[in-house]
Parts: C-alpha cells; structure tokens; sequence
C-alpha cells in the first residue's frame, strides 16, 4: 500500500490526463479510467469498477462523477475531491479561455459558419449517446420499452424530465420490469 | 461587458436581465440535482425553455462548442454559460452550482449501494432508471435535431446522419469523427451562407 500523497498524486496525474483527452465527454474515457484504476494502480477489481460506475449513472448529476468515485476508492475523502477537481479543472481552464475568443469573434461570418456547420454533427454525437446508452441499458425488451416510451413522453411533453424517471423507478421498483 | 450586451442584443424579446453569478449557481445546482445518468436534457431545459438565458441556436451552437473540446460537456457548458454572462466568477459559480451537490450525493449513494444495493429490487430500479435516462437523452437529441431539419435540410441534416453513423453505430473515435467532419461541416455552412 502506498502513502496517501503518492496516491493523491497519481490520481491528480490521471485525472488532468483523461480530462484533456475525453473528446465528447467523460463516457469516452472510461475504458482508460478503468485500465488505469483496476490494472495499473490495483484500487480496485473490474467487479468494484463495474458496481461504481452504475452508482454514477444511478445518481443524480454529470456523467464524469465516476472519477470521483474512483477518487474515494482509492484514497478516501481527500481522493474523490482531487479526481473530481483534476477531471474537471484542465478542461475547464481550456473552454474558459476558448470561449472569450469565441464570443470576442461573435459578429464575424466565418464564426457563425463554425457555429452552423457544428450544430448539426453536435445533434449526432447526442444521437449516438441515446444510442450507445440504451444499448448498455436495455438488457431486456420491457427495459427497451421504458426507454421508448420516456423518449416519447419527453418529447412529447414539456413536463420536466424528473417525473418520467420517477415513473421508471417505480416501475423497476414494483417488478413488472422483471 | 461587451459579451453581456452582445447576447443580450441577439436573444429574442424581451431581453431578460444577464443573471449573476448567485443566479447562475441556484439555477446549475437545479440542473445537476435533476439529471440521472446525464444532465443535459436537464440543462437544456433550464436554459431555453425556462430561463430563456439562451435561443435554441445558441444552444446548439453552445454545446457543439463544448463537444468540440475535451472534458466532461456539461461542465464546459456551465463555463461558456457562465463566463458569457458574469466573467470568471460567472464561471466558478455555475461549475460549482453543477458539481457541489452531486458530489456529495454520489458519495453517500456510494456508502450505502455497499451495504444495500443488492436487497430486494434495488438492483431492478436502478436498471429502469438507466433505460429512461436513455429514452431522455434520445429526446433531446430529437428536439435539437428538429430545428435543424426543418432550416436547413440540405446543408446540415446531412451531418447529423453522419456524426451518428461514425461515433454510434461504427463506434470509431470521436477525435476522428470530429476532425474528418467538422472542416466539411464548416465549409459547407460557410458556402450555403454565401
């Protein structure tokens, strides 16, 4: 076992990697979080990786709180908050600094062509998450149907999003879903 | 400053005031405690339909921005979003707003999936409720696609077909995709303007 600095460290080191790396957000970079975490650094078996990873789905917020619990996993409190901040920080100082030339550019035609000509690939790469995320939920047809159904719902109604996941819960709760 | 005006001269009216960094925050912690699995729907909800803080285009324009760079693309949202309206402290305050509470919150869940995520029909709720996020994020997809069909059928609905067929179905890397696609997408916006 090493001490907790040297375990803080590389989860600093990993983290500050992955986020400049995770082109179309944290879902692309968990392969490399779980070969990092259960193969190079052993703090955990895929087992243990697989169960957090469900807990972050399962909870409520962004996608990438896997490395925070990665991050408790390893090294407790102290590591879930610098796996949180090194997943997030990198990235973050990069868009910070992109953006104010984005918006100093705004009025300029070649800018609103780079915002036109993204727009469209950006609905795809949403397209393709609801995709590849229904085909790691949908065990099951009756879990295929929630998702068809929620989608429809959703689309069809401006009622907030809460109420169907709510409704899916309950599902899964009352065991219909099998 | 200037940003402040600038957006608020594009979007529709009436103009609502920019929010300030407490705003930003209230309003991003909503966003992150609604999401499971996801927050954009989320997000984009808060955004245009109930704040109005940004147009439908500007939406899309914005998130194709933050899927254009690297990081988790919702906490880059809450920095564009942020630094567009209140500058660094705009920043700090949505990021915060976003993260703070699902941290929190996913260690405690973490705690006791431990000690109870086997019982009972637990393991069988948290199954159903990745399949709806699923079906929540194909309806997003669905609205932002909407828009998009309808203005411009010929010029950019193509892209949206091939940025799926490359990163769902082919699953090739996203870094590819988006350097084969973008200079096309771009260039073709850029003509179709002329």
């Amino acid at each position: 076992m090493k001490g907790l600095g040297e375990t803080l460290g590389a989860l600093a080191i990993q983290f500050c990697g992955l986020s400049l790396v995770a082109f179309g957000g944290a879902n692309a970079v968990i392969p490399e979080i779980q070969r990092q975490s259960v193969g190079l650094h052993h703090w955990m078996s895929d087992r243990e990786f697989a169960a957090l990873f469900a807990i972050a789905q399962a909870a409520p917020g962004p996608n990438f709180m896997i490395s925070t619990l990665v991050g408790w996993k390893a090294a407790g409190l102290a590591g879930a908050l610098v796996a949180t901040a090194a997943m997030c920080a990198p990235s973050c100082l990069l868009t910070f600094w992109v953006v104010k030339l984005w918006d100093r550019y705004r009025d300029a035609p070649l800018r609103h062509a780079v915002g036109a000509g993204l727009a469209p690939v950006a609905v795809g790469l949403v397209a393709s998450s609801a995709w590849l995320l229904s085909r790691a939920a949908d065990l099951q047809w009756r879990l295929a149907a929630v998702t068809v159904v929620t989608a429809l719902a959703a689309y069809l109604s401006k009622l907030n999003p809460l109420w169907w996941l709510a409704a899916a819960a309950a599902l899964g709760l009352s065991g219909v879903l099998g | 400053m200037t940003d402040v005006r600038f957006v608020s001269a594009r979007r529709a009216a009436p103009p609502a005031p920019a929010p300030r960094p407490g705003e930003l925050f209230a309003a991003f912690l909503w966003v992150g405690l609604s999401g499971f699995g996801g927050v954009l729907p989320f997000a984009r909800r808060m955004l245009v339909e109930k704040r109005a803080w940004l147009g439908e285009a500007e939406f899309a324009e914005s998130l194709a921005l933050c899927q254009t760079l690297p990081g988790p693309n919702i906490v880059n949202l809450t920095i564009v979003v942020g630094a567009r309206f209140a500058g660094p402290a705009g920043a700090f305050a949505a990021l915060m707003g976003l993260v703070a509470a699902p941290v929190a919150i996913v260690l405690v869940l973490a705690a006791l999936y431990g000690r109870y995520g086997g019982v009972g029909r637990i393991p069988a709720m948290i199954a159903a409720l990745g399949a709806a996020a699923a079906g929540l994020v194909a309806a997003t997809a669905a609205r932002m696609a909407w828009p998009i069909v309808r203005r411009a059928p010929v010029s950019a609905a193509p892209f949206m077909l091939l940025a799926f067929a490359g990163v769902g179905v082919m699953r090739w890397p996203l870094a590819w995709v988006l350097l084969a696609l973008a200079p096309l997408a771009i260039a073709v916006a850029w003509r179709w303007r002329r």
